[in-house]
């Protein structure tokens, strides 16, 4: 029979990395859900901001949808890379720059008409980059080989992209939580960081009876737990 | 870096908080007395059983993804496998068997020896068509409802009710994909 069980205190595994570098230099953090709902999103450092909060989510999480489609198709070890030549045309550097990010989409939606090359124009303000990168996000998950909806988890998956400015981490979970966390370029491999982050999240979120499920996360303790462990990353 | 393995029912068992397993059959054993009482139907109370368990699945399975660290399975016998051998263990302290797959392999039963849930429990005349383990089938589905799987779960033979085991049917209905939300592109 089972017996009495009593057990020690909760741990949460895994325990926090060592930090690699002293000082805050995580800039701002993103959580999504499957549904796009941003659940939160923390600012640490963030001087310049051209797009309202809105906008700013929906941009991220079309482009984390995008990039992930992206990579998959991109995947040289998977048996469909029609796309990799285009890349080479293009070159890496850059790539991530919005305009660039919008040519190899239009070049990408050409080639796979069979046509010819489209004219791209980004207009150089905010509104402009992000109504046309909108588009082409929607484009792309509704008409483009592009956008096949994927299982969270599910095959080839990106995990960060630097800049020169900035770092992107990102996680995703079979569950379709997304945790985004953007650092210094020198910022090394922060995929357990992130797991880690995730676990914050199940003890101090999905636990709390007071937290629903897919709405945004308003849980002070949580916060300021992140603030901390966040603080002490490299 | 290296990718961290998924760690097993047990070792996952071992470490994390537990509450005593008589105290969590006897409150168990008071929410239903409580249903019954309030609920009077034995079918409502089947339901709310199944309805707080989809509840509590559609959390618990960010704490399963996280201290487990499965990935993505890869297909449904891989989801049953794990369910029964981790889930299981890392929450009810017990393993399942996974038997009668059908011939796509979208439904198969998980089998029950021990149940914490009905230690000292008999169920009396007046409670028949109840399913006093209901929850169960509402937290397998809510968790794999948030991974993207839409089942079906019914009990096919149950202790209380004179069976020799706990059977519990998960029927694979559809995957359900990601699709990109925004529906306007402003």
């Amino acid at each position: 029979s089972k017996g009495m069980q009593f057990f020690g205190g909760s741990e949460i595994s895994p325990s926090p990395p060592a930090p690699t570098a002293s000082g805050n230099n995580a800039h701002m953090m993103y959580v999504f859900n499957r549904n796009g709902i941003c659940l939160l999103y923390r600012e640490w450092n963030r001087p310049h901001r051209t797009l309202s909060a809105q906008q700013d989510h929906k941009l991220m999480f079309g482009l984390l949808f995008s990039l992930k489609s992206l990579t998959a198709k991109m995947d040289p070890t998977s048996s469909d890379c029609k796309f990799s030549l285009i890349i080479v045309r293009l070159g890496l550097v850059g790539i991530w720059e919005l305009e660039s990010i919008a040519r190899l989409f239009e070049l990408l939606y050409a080639s796979r008409n069979g046509g010819g090359d489209g004219e791209v124009n980004c207009k150089g303000d905010s509104q402009g980059n992000v109504r046309h990168f909108a588009f082409l996000t929607w484009f792309l998950a509704e008409k483009g080989n592009l956008g096949v909806p994927q299982l969270p988890g599910q095959g080839c998956s990106f995990h960060s992209f630097r800049t020169n400015t900035y770092k992107l981490s990102f996680m995703e979970t079979p569950s379709g939580i997304k945790i985004i966390l953007v650092t210094h370029p020198r910022a090394g491999d922060l995929r357990e960081p992130l797991k880690y982050i995730y676990n914050l999240y199940v003890e101090y979120v999905v636990k709390n009876p007071l937290y629903t499920p897919g709405t945004p996360i308003k849980c002070e303790l949580f916060n300021t737990t992140l603030d901390q462990y966040v603080r002490g990353l490299g | 870096m290296a990718p961290v393995a998924p760690r097993s029912g047990d070792v996952i068992f071992a470490s994390v908080e537990r509450v005593n397993a008589e105290l969590f059959t006897l409150t168990y054993g008071a929410i239903v007395r409580q249903l019954i009482t309030d609920l009077e139907e034995v079918e409502e109370v089947n339901k709310q059983l199944d309805q707080m368990g989809y509840n509590i699945g559609i959390r618990l399975i960010d704490e399963f993804l996280a201290k487990s660290n499965v990935s993505r399975c890869v297909d449904f016998k891989e989801t049953a496998e794990v369910i029964a051998k981790v889930g299981f263990k890392m929450f009810l302290g017990v393993t399942a068997s996974v038997t009668n797959w059908d011939a796509e392999g979208t439904c198969c039963s998980l089998i029950l020896e021990d149940n914490p849930l009905v230690d000292f429990v008999e169920l009396p005349d007046t409670c028949q068509g109840l399913y006093y383990c209901n929850i169960l089938s509402g937290v397998v589905r809510g968790a794999l409802e948030m991974v993207s799987m839409k089942t079906e779960v019914t009990w096919l033979r149950d202790m209380l009710r004179g069976d020799d085991a706990f059977e519990l049917q998960v029927k694979l209905l559809k995957q359900v994909p990601e699709e990109y939300p925004y529906k306007d592109d402003e």
